[in-house]
């Protein structure tokens, strides 16, 4: 199990589970043992200088927000979906088609992320939905997804008490949002048909990570040279078990298949033994 | 603080990743002065290696890090085959299929490391 790294001096070679340390110094390891991976290596570095193993998974303390989420919702019987897409897929206009048609049967919440303008929260006032706004242009780094902290910033403002589903508008972005689990029960991808086919092979972590791929405007099809079949293979070759559904959230074509599993997720969410994921 | 930061006109989250390391760098250096950082990457994180190193440094500027330097180790993706147990690289564009049968219940075995692995302090 050698494992081949670069030292300083631009040297490098692979270490055949060396662990003779030849640190100097006094030694000040810090090995923490609540780590339940086995990722160590313990290499020697050859230089005077005091080396601390730290074996910490840099999203540890996102994924513990994530989880304290989750464990929030689960309280509650709420099922949360994470919606994602790239800027422009239609995700507010489905948004909008949606509580249009689950409100009088479910109690919706939406936590709104991607405020390109006024205009985008205007849109879902009025229909029947508990809406609160994220800003996140105050985290370090931006505006480029949510990530676990936000949204618990976001849960304390919506009546979890009174609410069965709440939608997370994630920032329009097919790179940063996949990394960051937020706690909700499902992912959502809002694809337009307009990005062409080859997205699921330029995105593949995204398109990996999610559980519905919605293919919206579809009632562009007879005008684009968009080969619905070829998008479908590329996205199997990603997520082979990923559910599709077809659908255009300006004519409301394929929206009620859309709710339909929103409905089914809810119910997944309630069943005994849930498995969140 | 940095807010909205962009690179090369994309929104990175490399910045706000940098924060998250500089957190638990702070915590297990305690108060020490950092050299080198040493992260395990795999290929399959939406972490571009050059924009997280551009981003530490300005992370790190006029903090007690700045100065301390990212070394990242990255990890190619590899996928077991749940079918017939074959393990395929990943190349470039990570095709989820197993090379031998095709077969698509994989299991991804490497490439999602991220991890902190050790610190080097400065000698003082």
């Amino acid at each position: 199990m050698g494992r081949f790294h670069r030292h300083d001096d631009g040297t490098a070679h692979d270490h055949e589970n060396d662990h003779d340390h030849e640190h100097d110094q006094h030694h000040d390891h810090e090995h923490n043992g609540t780590h339940d991976e086995h990722l160590g290596d313990h290499s020697g570095y050859q230089t005077g200088r005091e080396r601390i193993d730290v074996l910490e998974r840099i999203f540890d303390e996102n994924d513990r927000t994530a989880a304290a989420n989750r464990a929030d919702l689960l309280r509650h019987e709420v099922c949360a979906i994470n919606l994602m897409s790239s800027p422009g897929a239609g995700k507010t206009t489905l948004l909008r088609e949606t509580l249009r048609r689950l409100t009088d049967s479910i109690r919706v919440g939406v936590i709104e992320g991607d405020i390109e303008t006024s205009l985008d929260a205007d849109q879902l006032t009025g229909l029947g939905a508990e809406i609160t706004l994220v800003n996140t242009g105050n985290g370090f780094g931006g505006e480029c997804h949510l990530d676990a902290p936000m949204v618990r910033s976001a849960l304390p403002r919506l009546p979890l008490a009174d609410l069965d589903l709440v939608l997370i508008e994630n920032v329009g972005n097919l790179v940063c949002p996949a990394e960051f689990d937020v706690g909700q029960n499902a992912r959502a991808m809002i694809y337009a048909i307009t990005e062409g086919e080859e997205k699921p092979l330029k995105y593949p972590v995204m398109f990996r990570s999610v559980d519905i791929v919605a293919i919206n405007k579809l009632d562009l099809l007879p005008h684009l040279d968009f080969d619905l079949e070829l998008f479908r293979a590329n996205l199997r070759k990603i997520n082979p078990t990923v559910t599709t559904v077809e659908l255009s959230a300006r004519t409301g074509q394929g929206v009620d298949a859309w709710c339909d599993w929103l409905r089914s997720q809810l119910a997944q969410s309630r069943q005994p033994a849930a498995s969140a994921h | 603080m940095l807010t909205g930061a962009t690179y090369e006109g994309a929104d990175v989250h490399e910045l706000s990743i940098c924060g998250s390391i500089a957190e638990i760098v702070t915590r297990r250096a305690s108060g020490r002065p950092v050299d080198t950082i040493h992260v395990r990457v795999g290929q399959l994180r939406q972490v571009v290696p050059e924009t997280l190193v551009y981003c530490w440094n300005i992370a790190c500027t006029d903090t007690p890090l700045d100065g301390s330097r990212l070394e990242l180790e990255e990890i190619a993706a590899r996928i077991k085959c749940r079918t017939c147990d074959a393990v395929s690289d990943l190349g470039a564009h990570p095709i989820m299929l197993c090379d031998t049968c095709d077969g698509a219940d994989v299991e991804v075995i490497s490439g999602l490391e991220f991890i902190i692995t050790a610190l080097e302090l400065a000698e003082v």
